[in-house]
């Protein structure tokens, strides 16, 4: 595949987003639409993604990590913010235009169920985006490039006369990895892969997934609530709250010393595999739901549900910065919180 | 990469394949051993319908031959449902009579849904401003009464085979759209129409690979019911005079002509029609809710 060949065409990042926005207005009526408010889904994220990276996005339901995702394949349209695609601004982009580009970026679903056409064989499904493109070749060679895609992901090829309901959850996001593969992507943006799959699969397919990642150079946005699962996939995490992020750092530094309270307790909320540890470990859980994206709260949005929180903590929003606060240009870690060199407080 | 990882979770690499021609054989199957009445039902529709197409065969007599020695005869072996006043055969009227109301059927069933198709996908899958039109112009037309309408069109354009067709396509395309855009709303919301505008596809392709498939159940339980709502209509029409004009025997026509007149001395004149209308509207309408039933819970039949 010529995956690896593309990558690293052109210097600078693969994507990179500006203060992404995506705003949902909440209405009321038909005809005479009465904006009641605004749901703020995605409110101001930036990243970047270098090329041949996996990055890792986390967050309860809800944050807007999917929303993210389909605001950068254009399925949904940002209310604001910019989205740069291999140097190449596209957030104008009619869809037209983005036709031909939506070939180097595909995105793998949550749901294995409702991601696949029941009425399709797998052959079909594997072979569809190559018919949408005229690329492939006559019908013998799109099915050898469907065998192969098969093998690739780890099917039996003599499966593709199947249709999705006759393979498990696991096999049915297997076809959906080698749909995506099948257009030789640069990107590939996982929305919670393997959250519907049974713990046993979910390691499998994670597996299918770096392994992928490193023979195709593929670049992998994974998006997930699971913790485990990031911190073995992914070189760099950002952490989402209420439609931004609060903390962003390479693996090692955010599992080893994560600076955002929020963070802090995602990872305390991750169980340890030993049960004597486990139960005397008493982790400091979360009080309260998360806001309402609708009515965020004033200053910190995190705040209400802050175990160190602060009187400014609710006045004043703090902003995405480096740390530690040095001049020291290209900061390895970003912080959005007051009190990010406070020490944790101490376990319950 | 892991082969072994796959095969494991997979059931049994040589476990039969599912073919479209065996999901309609599943889904005859269990028409049959689930809703025998349903079955019944397409057997009778069929058998009235095979007698539309072979009228022409199987009717004894011409179905303007008169004999007229033989007027207003009770059924026999010569003149299996009796003769009219004209010593006309009424077996043979009958038979051609459902021809005429199973063209009828199907060219204005089909139409229908044809239309229905078209306006709720459209409506369905676009939404925005291209939905409120049509559903709008829908509601319109709903408004009017279906027999109003239909008697006001055609004292308009005047009866005839084609413009009964054509009125009864539009009364029932348009209000049958509904339906459709509903079934397309339900499947727009389904995460592979995104999937396939991720992967690059235009709407029509969408439309066409995705929504279309998966809406074609409520497609075929539309159409079935349609059939009998006409084969009614078109009976109506004719009752009034305003179906296809005589001496082309109909069942409508024959009910308010002839069997109207003469009911008390040759009551056989009213019970052929009247009986073969019920039937095979009582046919297609069970068949019609038995397939609704099949298909419905999550569509599991055709799957």
């Amino acid at each position: 595949m010529s995956g690896t060949a593309r990558s690293g065409a052109r210097p600078g990042p693969l994507l990179e987003l500006k203060d992404l926005r995506v705003h949902f207005p909440l209405g009321e009526g038909l005809l005479l639409r009465r904006t009641r408010g605004v749901l703020r889904a995605v409110d101001g994220i930036s990243l970047r993604l270098e090329r041949g990276e996996t990055y890792g996005l986390v967050g309860e339901s809800g944050c807007g990590k999917s929303t993210t995702a389909l605001a950068i394949l254009r399925l949904l349209e940002p209310t604001a913010g910019r989205i740069v695609f291999d140097g190449e601004e596209i957030t104008g982009w009619s869809q037209r235009r983005l036709r031909p580009l939506r070939r180097r970026m595909q995105m793998i679903y949550q749901d294995p169920y409702g991601s696949l056409n029941p009425r399709m064989k797998a052959r079909d499904l594997i072979g569809e985006p190559l018919v949408i493109h005229g690329l492939g070749g006559d019908r013998r060679r799109r099915r050898d490039r469907v065998d192969e895609l098969m093998q690739r992901v780890g099917l039996l090829p003599e499966m593709a006369d199947r249709y999705p309901h006759e393979f498990s959850g696991g096999q049915r996001q297997r076809i959906g990895i080698a749909r995506a593969l099948a257009l030789e992507p640069d990107l590939l943006v996982c929305d919670e892969p393997v959250s519907a799959l049974d713990v046993s699969i979910q390691a499998q397919v994670v597996n299918l997934l770096a392994d992928l990642q490193r023979e195709l150079g593929l670049t992998i946005l994974f998006i997930a609530h699971d913790l485990s699962v990031v911190r073995h996939l992914c070189r760099r995490i950002g952490v989402m709250y209420l439609g931004r992020i609060v903390e962003e750092a390479d693996r090692d530094t955010l599992f080893g010393d994560p600076r955002h309270p929020y963070t802090r307790a995602l990872l305390d909320a991750v169980p340890v595999p030993d049960p004597v540890v486990e139960a005397a470990r008493a982790p400091r859980t979360l009080r309260g739901e998360v806001p309402s994206p609708a009515r965020p709260p004033a200053g910190c949005p995190f705040h209400p549900r802050c175990p160190i929180a602060e009187p400014r903590c609710s006045e004043v929003g703090p902003r995405l910065e480096a740390y530690p606060r040095r001049d020291a240009a290209p900061a390895e870690r970003w912080v959005a919180c007051h009190l990010a060199d406070a020490e944790p407080a101490p376990s319950l | 990469m892991s082969a072994p990882a796959a095969s494991a979770a997979a059931s049994s690499p040589d476990s039969p394949v599912a073919p479209a021609r065996a999901a309609w054989r599943e889904l005859a199957g269990r028409l049959v051993r689930e809703k025998p009445l349903g079955a019944a039902g397409a057997i009778v529709f069929a058998l009235f319908l095979l007698c539309g197409l072979l009228a022409g065969a199987l009717a004894p007599y011409g179905i303007n031959e008169t004999h007229l020695a033989h007027r207003l005869e009770p059924p026999s072996l010569t003149f299996l449902l009796g003769t009219d006043q004209l010593g006309r055969d009424v077996f043979s009227r009958v038979l051609h009579g459902a021809r005429l109301s199973m063209i009828v059927a199907l060219l204005a069933a089909g139409f229908s849904t044809v239309i229905s198709v078209v306006l709720g996908l459209l409506s369905g899958y676009f939404g925005g401003w291209v939905d409120q039109l049509t559903q709008r112009f829908v509601d319109a037309w709903m408004v009017f009464p279906g027999l109003v309408l239909l008697i006001g069109a055609i004292s308009i354009v005047g009866p005839g085979l084609g413009q009964i067709v054509v009125i009864l396509s539009l009364l029932y395309g348009i209000a049958g759209s509904r339906v459709v855009r509903g079934a397309a709303l339900g499947v727009q919301g389904q995460t592979y129409t995104l999937a396939a505008r991720s992967l690059g596809a235009r709407p029509l392709y969408v439309l066409w690979r995705h929504v279309l498939p998966n809406v074609m159940p409520v497609v075929l339980v539309l159409f079935t019911t349609r059939l009998g709502a006409v084969i009614l209509a078109e009976a109506g029409l004719s009752f009034l005079g305003l179906g296809v004009p005589p001496p082309a025997p109909t069942w409508g026509g024959m009910l308010s002509g002839d069997g109207r007149t003469y009911m008390y001395v040759g009551p056989w004149l009213a019970i052929a029609p009247g009986l073969s209308l019920t039937a095979v509207v009582f046919a297609v309408n069970v068949f019609g809710d038995a397939l609704r039933d099949l298909l419905d819970p999550k569509m599991r039949g055709i799957r």
